[in-house]
């Protein structure tokens, strides 16, 4: 029972980088009906951005208090990784608004190999370590479940980042503009909302929020390469599916659930079975239940 | 001077050209109906004046601005309200958060927003009760009034409205008549898009016909409903 607890909390951390990630995913999805395959690369440059500013910058050194410093960086990080995604929609997704629908699917494809080989031609191939002790390495027991300052961490940014979206997007009017403006762009316009203001704020606030996640990552596991973004996006994908692409508590839901499933796989399988858990849950929700776990609650009357 | 000029109008999607050249004006306080049959043009009118699609080539001048190169989502605040064609609620939102949306326009006049949704419930007692629900749940007749009541949180001088009475039963039907007639005594101008004919004429002061995108008559709702040709072709008349 104990091990069983301690893999859904070890679950639950790994899950609610997933969901921080999906989080991007879907809100494109809503928006655009496009999957943003280049997603998981932004991801992957917020890894390595927070490489820069703390080990090529030194940026800790600078600011005194270290936990001001990591708020720094975290800040510093998804603003740059903001503006790339701004970027991203102008350049590779706003010229195609109004062609068909593969056309911006096969762009999303080419901006994540090219982001995957700029980074790799600044950074290089190999695998780059983050430095011991930006968290003290604290950890407590708490009914014989063991759990790290890093990953108390991680899952306190990652739920109270869900839950201020989550406010934005069911309680405000700004946020009740990004709902209808998913539902029929003709007629939020109508309502005066500028949707294309819209969806760049949906291009700040996914890639932001997967940058956080990138920066966590590269903390807690320590190693990054460029690669990544591959393996966590694909992750971050299932996910949102799982959830039901486009709903975004779904994707909050999903990532918690996968990141579970695939630790106690795992735990209990082998750890060479990580991705294959990953994969039967894509399939199977795509041949079961293709609208995913939240998806479409509502039904329509015409 | 005219509401609202249409001068010219052409509007093609792709290579269907859907409007050959309209031309009408509306006065202040008027109820103009648009009529004629199905894909004669009468919702791309509506929507060229609300800036969804683009004029090919001609005018549309409200309050003597041209709109030609505004934005839908500027046009709104200029003062034109339009309740679209099939109603297009927003059907995963509560009937309240419709409501807010179509006060987006007016930014953080909250006072102003306040009243007239209190106006709107007035003249929709339905929608009240009914505030928390999610629009997809409503009946159709209760879509049609969110989506006049949507649209008149805008607080327009000029309301588009394109087939209120589409799919309502006929008692609705009068209801919805009857309040658009209060909606117009109120000072908002109307532009009635109608497949029924002779309810809108009943309701309008004028009245312009449409066939495959040109103007084949226009004049006052009464010589229109005396017009042996609009009441062989609309009113189902011998």
């Amino acid at each position: 029972m104990q091990e069983f607890l301690q893999q859904v909390v070890n679950g639950l951390t790994i899950g609610s980088i997933y969901a921080l990630v999906a989080l991007g995913y879907t809100m494109v999805y809503g928006i655009l009906k496009l999957i943003n395959f280049a997603h998981g690369e932004l991801f992957m440059i917020g890894s390595f951005l927070a490489f820069t500013l703390i080990v090529s910058a030194n940026l800790m050194e600078h600011i005194p208090h270290p936990v001001a410093g990591l708020v720094a960086v975290f800040l510093l990080v998804a603003l740059m990784v903001a503006v790339i995604g701004l970027i991203l929609e102008r350049v590779a997704y706003r010229p195609l608004r109004r062609s068909s629908r593969l056309a911006p699917l096969v762009s999303a494809l080419g901006a994540s190999i090219f982001l995957q080989n700029a980074i790799m031609l600044v950074y290089g191939g190999g695998y780059l370590v983050f430095p011991e002790n930006l968290v003290p390495n604290i950890e407590w027991s708490v009914g014989g479940i063991n759990i790290g300052l890093m990953r108390v961490i991680i899952l306190a940014l990652s739920i109270s980042l869900m839950l201020f979206l989550y406010l934005l997007v069911q309680k405000t009017r700004l946020g009740a503009a990004m709902r209808a403006c998913s539902l029929d762009h003709d007629t939020a316009r109508l309502m005066g909302i500028n949707v294309d203001r819209i969806i760049a704020l949906v291009f700040v606030i996914g890639p932001a929020l997967g940058a956080i996640a990138g920066i966590m990552v590269g903390m807690y596991y320590r190693q990054i390469n460029f690669t990544m973004g591959w393996a966590y996006g694909l992750r971050a994908f299932t996910a949102a599916i799982l959830g039901g692409i486009g709903n975004i508590p779904g994707a909050m839901v999903g990532g918690l659930l996968l990141g579970i499933l695939e630790t106690i796989g795992a735990g209990y399988v082998a750890a060479a079975w990580k991705d294959v858990v990953a994969f039967i849950i894509l399939i199977l929700i795509l041949i079961l239940r293709p609208t995913g776990l939240l998806g479409e609650r509502v039904a329509e009357k015409v | 001077m005219a509401m609202l000029a249409v001068e010219n109008l052409h509007v093609s999607y792709g290579h269907v050209h859907a409007l050959k050249g309209i031309t009408f004006e509306l006065k202040e306080g008027e109820i103009l109906a648009l009529l004629g049959a199905n894909g004669a043009g009468k919702s791309t009118t509506l929507r060229a004046i609300s800036g969804l699609v683009a004029p090919r080539a001609g005018r549309i001048l409200f309050a003597g601005k041209d709109l030609g190169k505004v934005p839908a989502h500027e046009i709104v605040r200029m003062g034109v309200a339009h309740a679209p064609e099939g109603r297009r609620v927003f059907a995963t939102l509560t009937v309240e958060e419709n409501l807010i949306l179509g006060g987006y326009s007016r930014g953080r006049d909250r006072k102003g927003l306040e009243e007239t949704r209190r106006q709107v419930y007035e003249l929709f007692p339905r929608l009240y009760e009914r505030r928390r629900q999610l629009a997809g749940t409503l009946s159709g007749g209760e879509q049609q009034m969110l989506s006049i009541g949507r649209a008149l949180m805008a607080a327009p001088r000029l309301l588009l409205l394109d087939e209120p009475s589409l799919g309502l039963a006929p008692l609705l039907v009068r209801e919805i008549f009857q309040t658009i007639k209060e909606i117009n005594a109120r000072g908002v101008t109307i532009l009635l898009v109608e497949q029924n004919a002779r309810a809108a004429l009943r309701l309008a002061h004028r009245g312009v016909v449409l066939e495959a995108g040109r103007m084949v008559l226009a004049g006052s709702a009464r010589e229109l409903l005396g017009d042996e040709r609009v009441k062989k072709a609309y009113l189902g008349e011998k």
